[in-house]
């Protein structure tokens, strides 16, 4: 299992264009990107550079138009060829972590978590196993009977980063993870990122505009015009 | 795996359980509509069996006297008596009319029979108070749902009478309560005039010169003055003979016409309550209509107040098959609360309706059935709204 998720996420030449004729749009144009396993790297760029669209072609919900998509060992997208179980594909490789944390409302936090292993075909009581000894990794495990809208904002938010991690996905994509949270949580959110993905040897990409934390990745990408360009970043320390 | 739709609805129980209350009484008037069909059906059975009847002899060519009126002389049934196979023959008549007590007055079915010999056919049969109809006139036994109790005086066109004895669960194919009175009295009823009626038509026949000879128009005008007619013979066969072949000779050499058990519950059921089944029929399928509708509309907003979850569930790999099953789990959900309160609804109100309702369990199996049915039709816009849901739409701009 973990050969697989050694390589990361690889990306080629990855090209997008919603519509066509006079209308297209092409939202990216040859986008390279690499983050090795383990690593937790910040994506950003200038409203409607493309940022959504490339989290969206990795997560498996749009279809690129051109280029390549490797997730651990497993290609996904080849120049117009397309892995076949989407569906299977998000559930076993990719968590996702979004701005609001939309947690299922009416199922408590454990089983928010849960259910994710649940839809793979695990046990309930594994299933349950698994959430519990992840929302403990996350400091939440005290709030594990709640409702989610009994939670705060940041308990919310790291409950949704441990249904990403659950099923320990070779990938993680986070879209503006930290933007309803004041500094010092959201300085939370990033260091767990960055434990979790040692951890568990997950790539992890973060999309933001959250000056508070772009200074702490170790690499960032640009992307701007529907082109990326790679960056060191100033690496801030989290402790 | 847990259950999406058991833990969504008691999350939202309440709106659940609203939504299953309101339908729950629509079922309820549903499952009432065919208790008062099958209550009708039953009223019609029991009036058959009531009448203790294994024949029913009436005017030729007519359906008898619960479908329209039929008369025969009163005299007839001594030769059916005769006949081969026949155990007992009794008159009978049958008139539907109101029947004062003071100042209130009861729609009532009055039944003329001959008093005093108890095990005829047409008797009242099991009393639950009082006693039978022994004299010949001015007695009377009338049915529970009619109101009047033991010693009431009630009054019967001009004539009043005393209530001698109770029965119940006699009523006419309509629902009226039953009141019986001795033959006589009921056929006097039947065609009574008013004085003056009287007056001008004796009047009128003295003025014939065809009955000029005196003795001619004592004897016209005392015909004239009586009511020789009844409804029908009840006739009860012997043990051990087919009904039809009884039947058969007394419709061959008496002409008339002679209906079995058989054909007179199909009269009844047939012809008589046809148009009202039907437009309980009719009634049935609106409220099915307007239930299906109630759940379609609720199922499909509750599923549209959660096109987020929906998006998110399928963004991480739950599959379409799971999605439409919590949502059809959901309408069936509240089927079976709206079912489990239109029974308790339907049980509780029953006895209140004027006219008798049977809640039969078969029909409640069905009705469970259509319910569910309906529920999982109700649920395809919903479903088709679920799967539209794009993943994308989960991560957003
Ligand atoms: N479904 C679509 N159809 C057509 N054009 C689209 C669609 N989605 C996005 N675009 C266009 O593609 C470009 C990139 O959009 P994208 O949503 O990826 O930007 P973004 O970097 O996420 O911006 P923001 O920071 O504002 O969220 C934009 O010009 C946008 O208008
Ligand atoms: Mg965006």
């Amino acid at each position: 299992m973990a050969e697989r998720h050694i390589q990361g996420i690889r990306i080629e030449g990855l090209r997008k264009r919603y519509g066509e004729g006079d209308t297209a749009v092409d939202a990216l144009k040859g986008v390279d990107m690499q983050v090795a396993p383990g690593e937790v790297v910040g994506l950003i760029g200038p409203s409607g550079s493309g940022k959504s669209t490339l989290l969206k072609c990795l997560g498996a919900v749009i279809e690129p138009s051109a280029g390549r998509m490797t997730l651990g060992q497993e290609v996904i997208y080849d120049d117009g060829w397309q892995i076949g179980d989407l569906r299977a594909l998000r559930r076993d490789n990719i968590g996702f972590v979004f701005q609001a944390p939309y947690l299922i409302p009416f199922l408590d936090v454990t089983d928010n978590v849960a259910l994710l292993p649940m839809l793979a075909g695990r046990s309930n009581s594994e299933s349950r196993r698994r959430a519990l000894e992840l929302l403990e990794a996350l400091d939440v495990a005290h709030r594990a009977r709640a409702m989610p809208s009994e939670l705060s904002g940041g308990e919310q938010q790291r409950v949704a980063i441990a249904r990403a991690l659950v099923n320990r996905p070779p990938v993680i994509l986070a879209d503006e993870p930290t933007a309803p949270l004041d500094s010092e949580r959201a300085l939370a959110v990033i260091r767990i990122l960055n434990q979790m993905a040692q951890q568990f040897s997950t790539a992890i990409i973060v999309v933001t505009h959250d000056e508070k934390i772009i200074p702490t990745f170790r690499r960032i990408y640009h992307i701007r015009d529907g082109r990326t360009h790679e960056e060191a970043g100033e690496a801030k320390s989290l402790e | 795996m847990i259950s999406l739709a058991g833990r969504d609805i008691l999350h939202a129980w309440g709106k659940f359980v609203f939504t299953g209350v309101g339908l729950g009484l629509l079922i309820g008037v549903t499952l009432t509509m065919a208790g008062v069909y099958r209550g009708m059906v039953d009223d019609a059975k029991v009036l058959l069996d009531n009448s203790g009847a294994d024949l029913w002899v009436v005017q030729q060519g007519t359906l008898g006297p619960y479908a329209e009126s039929s008369s025969l002389y009163d005299d007839t049934w001594r030769s059916i008596l005769g006949a081969a196979g026949v155990l007992r023959a009794a008159n009978v008549t049958y008139l539907t009319m109101q029947v004062r007590r003071g100042e209130r007055d009861v729609r009532a079915m009055v039944v003329g029979i001959v008093a005093g010999e108890p095990g005829q056919p047409g008797q009242p049969g099991f009393l639950v108070a009082g006693r039978h109809i022994t004299r010949s006139h001015y007695e009377a036994v009338a049915d529970l749902a009619s109101g009047f109790q033991l010693g009431d005086r009630i009054q019967i066109r001009r004539n009043h009478y005393t209530v001698v004895g109770l029965t119940r669960r006699m009523v006419s194919s309509g629902g009226d309560p039953m009141i019986f009175i001795p033959l006589r009295d009921a056929q006097a009823a039947q065609f009574l005039k008013d004085n003056d009626a009287i007056v001008r038509q004796r009047a009128r026949t003295a003025a014939n010169p065809a009955f000029g000879a005196p003795n001619v128009l004592d004897a016209v005008l005392a015909s004239q003055g009586s009511n020789p007619y009844v409804n029908a013979v009840l006739v009860q066969i012997e043990p051990g003979h087919d009904p039809e072949a009884v039947a058969e000779p007394l419709r061959r050499w008496k002409r008339l016409t002679v209906y079995t058990r058989q054909q007179m519950e199909e009269i009844l059921i047939g012809k008589l309550i046809a148009t009202s089944s039907k437009q309980i029929g009719m009634f049935l399928v609106i409220l099915a209509i307007v239930s299906a509708a109630i759940v379609a509309f609720i199922i499909y907003t509750l599923t549209l107040g959660k096109i987020r979850e929906i998006a998110v569930l399928k963004l991480i790999g739950t599959r379409n098959r799971t999605i439409a099953g919590m949502i059809l789990q959901q309408a069936i959900g509240l089927g079976l609360i709206g079912f489990v309160v239109g029974k308790i609804a339907a049980t509780f109100w029953a006895p209140f309706f004027p006219k008798y309702v049977l809640l039969e369990t078969g029909d409640a199996l069905r009705g469970f059935i259509a319910v569910v049915v309906i529920c999982i039709l109700a649920s395809v816009l919903a479903i088709r709204a679920a799967l539209k849901v794009d993943p994308a739409e989960a991560i957003g701009g």
